[in-house]
Formats: structure tokens, C-alpha cells, sequence
């Protein structure tokens, strides 16, 4: 009764709503579909900005692309990157995750909490240096490999062409899985015991608990945050060209460092702008899906 | 297994996680401590022959070090008040009011949420130019609104919408008019939510690169970021200013994830985890 009263209030007044929502929607229609309209025109200029006359050209700067080597190169690392991330954020988040939620002293459990969270905190410059400082030839990791008879010289990861990706996505698992952990964690403390007390009577050990009692039961959460990490691990930035900025070479050279050279070291920006379109189209696929399996609000 | 053995072994496995977790950031902490020359001796030493905090002393009292947090808190307050303050009132209108157009611009902020900030960057980059507002803090917080401001709202109007309506309801019968009953009765209940927003906004602000880089240009509008950034490329052999940089950086982040981690632990899951 109550309930409908309310309902019948709220319809009444007419345009309260687009007061309290007004000022959000105007600044995010400036911030975001006024550039996104401006970026796909300037895509579809010639040399927008930097000459003072822009041509039309339409398509030509994303079809230049379909022959341009590096874009090729980017894109490929750009998946290698993402898949492998995402893949060891999930594999690392989940067993950290399964590990937090034994029952053990509450006190304990939140002291190792907090230490497991700790590399998604910093900044992606602290992060950079840290590893920099870690992975320096003459730096532990090199020492300690050395001791243990697995380098028989020290090794430059950042700077060696073979080496540079595969560290880098070491680091970024070191980095991103903490997000997969807690999200999860907080999926297994939504589970019912008695759930598990069913599977434990039916005679089932810790491994068969876990693959068909523990994982069905998290298979929204892990979908929600597989995609979330896709889709921030896709167009990441700061990372990449605070450790490696895309080299040696064009080892890890990814679609978003690309974008940023192109833009604002060769001042190239339909070029640039065109790239800046590819990323969010890719994004916004991702992003259909979340929103299909997640049915926001 | 017993229990007490499995109980031991979780223990070691959980201690042994923590090491690949911890020890990164332990042995930046142990080597900004220490002279620089004594950073890369070989065999490395956990405890230095000279302890010193010399390099803190020396970047907390210089000015060109000190304009950085300046310019991050700057930045980084006045992008998460703007965005805090305008997103209660949206929350609060998507909450309580049934309107048409409510589901069409609730997904339009999850998706500008989503937005790579480096398709944004070259827009900003002419807007912001042309507005004149290059190298200036307005800039930069404008700009920071793009990620703090659909972050804020989505997480408040879920937060407002476990708020029982009937509170408001019972305010409204009472006489009071809508606003008040936003701020004397809805807005009081819903602190906690407000404490996340507020918290997680501002660490995405005080770690944001990207904007920071590309839109400012005079070494006193860097922020911490780019500040340690800057340092790294120029005194590529100072390891000791830029780690002792890299902590003090991280204070402020340091501070509310020990102080606040129930806030930050909620803001870190909402998008992922629903309630």
C-alpha cells in the first residue's frame, strides 16, 4: 500500500528525475559522446590538426592500416598480452582466492589479505620502477636464478627481443590478479556451507568439490570478471610504456603505445585517431557482452 | 589428513604466496634506504652496511619534489568531490525515480565507463587546447571526471538502492520536501557507500598516467605519477631518489588501504560482484 503510493508520487512529479540525473548526463554527453563523435571524424580526415586545411578521406586512414605492418604486429601482441593476462589473473586470482577462504584464524587470514592485494594498489610508475629495479642485471631475481644454476649470465628481461613480452605479462599477472582474487573471494563467501556438506555426505573429495560444487556456483562472478579484466587489459597503457614503451624493437608494441606514438611523437593524429577507433570498437564488443551477461542496475 | 596438518600446510602455502606478492614491494622499501652505490652490490644484502633516510629528507624538503603531491592532491580532491557530489544526486534520482530514459542512460554510463582512455586522449587533447586549458590543473580534473564521474554513479545508486525506500517514504509524509529527505535521512544511511566512492575515486585519480602525461607539459603541473616517471628517464642512475619517490607516492594509497580497506575492498569488487 504503502509501496504503490510512493510509485504513484514519484510518476506525479514529471521532470524532478532530470534535475538530480541532469548535471551527471551533461558533463558525460561532453566527456564522452562529444569526443567520441570528434574522434571518429577526425579519423576520416587526412592529417586533422597538423595541416591547416584537413581533407576528407573517409575510410582511407583505417584501410592504410590493413597494409601497415606494425599495426599487424601490435594487434597480434596486443592479443598475446590480453589473453595470457586475463588466462593467469583468473588461474592465480582463484587458487589465492581458494587458499583465503580456508578457515583459519580470522586474524592471520586478514593479515595475508592484505598482502596479496598489495601489488594492485600502486600506481603503474611505482610498479615500473619496482620491477626495473628487480630485474636489473644486476638485481636479485638475476642473483638468485644465478645461484640456483638457471642463468649462466644475467639476463636484460625488459630489454632482450625474445624475453621483453613474456616478462612483461609476468609482471602484469603480479600486478592484476589481486582484483580476480578478492571478487572471487567475495563470490566463496556467498556460497551456503551446507552446499559443500551435501557434496562431503555424497562421498566427494576436496578436488570434485571444488570443480562441481565451487566453480558452477562462481561461474557469474568469473564471467563478470573475466570481462572486466579483458577489456582493462586490452586497452592498458601505462604499464607497457613505462617498462618497455613498446620495444626493443616492436616487441611489445601494442595498440594503445602505437596510438600514443602515432599521436604524440610523429603528431599524427587521424592516423592515430583512426587506431583510437579500432581499440573502442574491440572494446565495445567486449563490453556487449558484459552487458548481456551482467543486465546492468 | 588431519586437520592440524592441513591446517599447517595452507599456513605455508599462504606464506609462500605472500613472498611472490610482498617481496617486490619489501625490497623497494629495504633499498631506498640505503646509499645508492650499495643498491646493486653483489651478493645483494637484505640489511645495509649504512642505513640511511637521507634521500627522504632530501625529496620531502624540496620544493620541485613537493609540487607533485601538491598537484595530485589538487587534482585528485577536486576530481573526486565534483564527481562525488554530482553523482549522489544522479544515484539518487536513478534509485528512487521510475522516469523514462532511466535504463538507456544507466547503460550509457556503463559504457562510457569502458571507454580506453587513450581513444579519449586525443579528443581531450584538442578540446583542452582550445579551451586553453592545457597544462593547468582545470584540465586535468575536467578530464578526470571521464573515469571517476560513471564509476561514482553506477556504485551509489547501487548503494542507494539497498536503502529501504520506506525511509524516505515516511520523511515525504512528514512534510519534507525531496532534497530534504535526500540529505537528512537517505544520505546519512548511505555513508558507507559514500565513503567507498569517495576513497576509490580518488586512488583511480591520484594513480592516474595517461591524462597526466599527455596533457600537461611544465615540470610544476606533474603529478606523483609522472613526476617518478619524469625522474626515471632523466637520472636513470639515481635508483635511490626515484624508490624513495616510489614510497612516498604511495603513502597516501598505503594509508587508506590500512585504514579503510573495508571501503576499498567494496569499491575494488562493485562491477564485478553482485549483491
Amino acid at each position: 500500500m504503502v509501496l504503490r503510493k510512493f510509485a504513484t508520487m514519484s510518476k506525479s512529479r514529471g521532470i524532478a528525475p532530470y534535475f538530480y540525473i541532469g548535471p551527471v548526463m551533461a558533463i558525460l554527453t561532453i566527456l564522452m559522446i562529444y569526443p567520441m563523435c570528434m574522434i571518429i571524424k577526425l579519423a576520416l580526415y587526412n592529417n586533422y590538426y597538423v595541416v591547416s586545411k584537413p581533407v576528407w578521406v573517409g575510410l582511407k586512414n583505417f584501410i592504410d592500416f590493413s597494409r601497415n605492418e606494425i599495426f599487424w604486429v601490435s594487434l597480434k601482441n596486443t592479443v598475446i598480452f590480453t589473453v595470457f593476462s586475463v588466462f593467469f589473473h583468473m588461474i592465480v586470482g582463484i587458487a589465492f582466492a581458494v587458499l583465503l577462504n580456508q578457515p583459519l584464524n580470522e586474524i592471520a587470514l586478514t593479515f595475508f589479505r592484505s598482502i596479496l592485494i598489495l601489488p594492485w594498489i600502486f600506481t603503474a610508475a611505482i610498479v615500473a620502477i619496482n620491477w626495473q629495479l628487480l630485474l636489473d642485471p644486476l638485481g636479485i631475481i638475476n642473483f638468485i636464478l644465478g645461484k640456483l644454476g638457471m642463468l649462466t649470465s644475467p639476463v636484460e628481461w625488459f630489454g632482450d627481443y625474445f624475453l621483453a613480452m613474456p616478462t612483461l605479462i609476468f609482471v602484469s599477472i603480479w600486478r592484476g590478479y589481486p582484483f580476480v582474487m578478492i571478487s572471487i573471494l567475495a563470490g566463496l563467501q556467498g556460497i551456503p556451507i551446507n552446499t559443500y556438506e551435501a557434496a562431503k555426505i555424497d562421498g566427494a573429495d576436496a578436488w570434485q568439490i571444488f570443480c562441481y560444487v565451487t566453480l558452477p556456483q562462481l561461474k557469474p562472478i568469473l564471467l563478470s570478471v573475466g570481462l572486466l579484466d579483458t577489456i582493462w587489459t586490452f586497452r592498458l597503457f601505462p604499464l607497457i610504456w613505462l617498462t618497455t614503451g613498446g620495444g626493443p624493437g616492436r616487441a611489445t608494441e601494442v595498440l594503445s603505445t602505437y596510438t600514443y606514438k602515432l599521436a604524440f611523437v610523429r603528431f599524427e593524429f587521424s592516423k592515430a585517431s583512426a587506431l583510437g577507433t579500432i581499440i573502442l570498437i574491440f572494446v565495445m564488443v567486449f563490453t556487449f557482452f558484459y552487458l548481456k551477461h551482467q543486465k546492468p542496475v | 589428513m588431519s586437520s592440524d596438518k592441513k591446517k599447517i600446510l595452507t599456513y605455508g602455502a599462504l606464506i609462500i604466496v605472500s613472498v611472490f606478492s610482498g617481496f617486490p614491494i619489501m625490497w623497494m622499501f629495504l633499498m631506498s634506504t640505503r646509499p645508492v652505490v650499495e643498491i646493486f652490490v653483489v651478493p645483494p644484502r637484505i640489511i645495509p652496511q649504512r642505513f640511511t633516510v637521507g634521500e627522504y629528507i632530501k625529496i620531502l624538503s624540496s620544493s620541485k619534489y613537493m609540487r607533485f603531491f601538491f598537484n595530485s592532491y589538487v587534482v585528485g580532491l577536486s576530481a573526486t568531490l565534483i564527481s562525488v557530489i554530482t553523482a549522489i544526486f544522479a544515484g539518487y534520482g536513478f534509485s528512487r525515480f521510475k522516469f523514462s530514459g532511466s535504463k538507456f542512460a544507466t547503460l550509457l554510463i556503463v559504457i562510457t565507463q569502458m571507454v580506453p582512455p587513450i581513444t579519449l586522449l586525443i579528443p581531450y587533447f584538442i578540446m583542452i587546447t582550445v579551451l586553453q586549458l592545457y597544462d593547468t590543473y582545470g584540465g586535468l580534473i575536467i578530464t578526470y571526471l571521464s573515469f571517476s564521474l560513471p564509476y561514482a554513479v553506477l556504485m551509489l545508486t547501487a548503494y542507494f538502492n539497498t536503502i529501504p525506500r520506506e525511509l524516505d517514504e515516511a520523511a515525504l509524509i512528514d512534510g519534507a520536501s525531496r532534497s530534504r529527505a535526500l540529505w537528512s535521512v537517505v544520505l546519512p544511511s548511505a555513508l558507507p557507500g559514500i565513503v567507498s566512492v569517495t576513497v576509490y575515486t580518488f586512488l583511480l585519480a591520484w594513480n592516474e598516467f595517461l591524462f597526466a602525461l599527455a596533457l600537461t607539459r611544465s615540470y610544476s603541473m606533474r603529478t606523483v605519477p609522472v613526476g617518478i616517471a619524469l625522474e626515471q628517464g632523466e637520472h636513470t642512475t639515481q635508483w635511490n631518489t626515484m624508490l624513495s619517490m616510489a614510497i612516498l607516492g604511495s603513502i597516501p594509497v598505503l594509508i587508506i588501504f590500512i585504514f579503510a580497506q573495508r571501503y576499498f575492498i567494496s569499491g575494488l569488487t562493485f562491477g564485478a560482484v553482485k549483491e
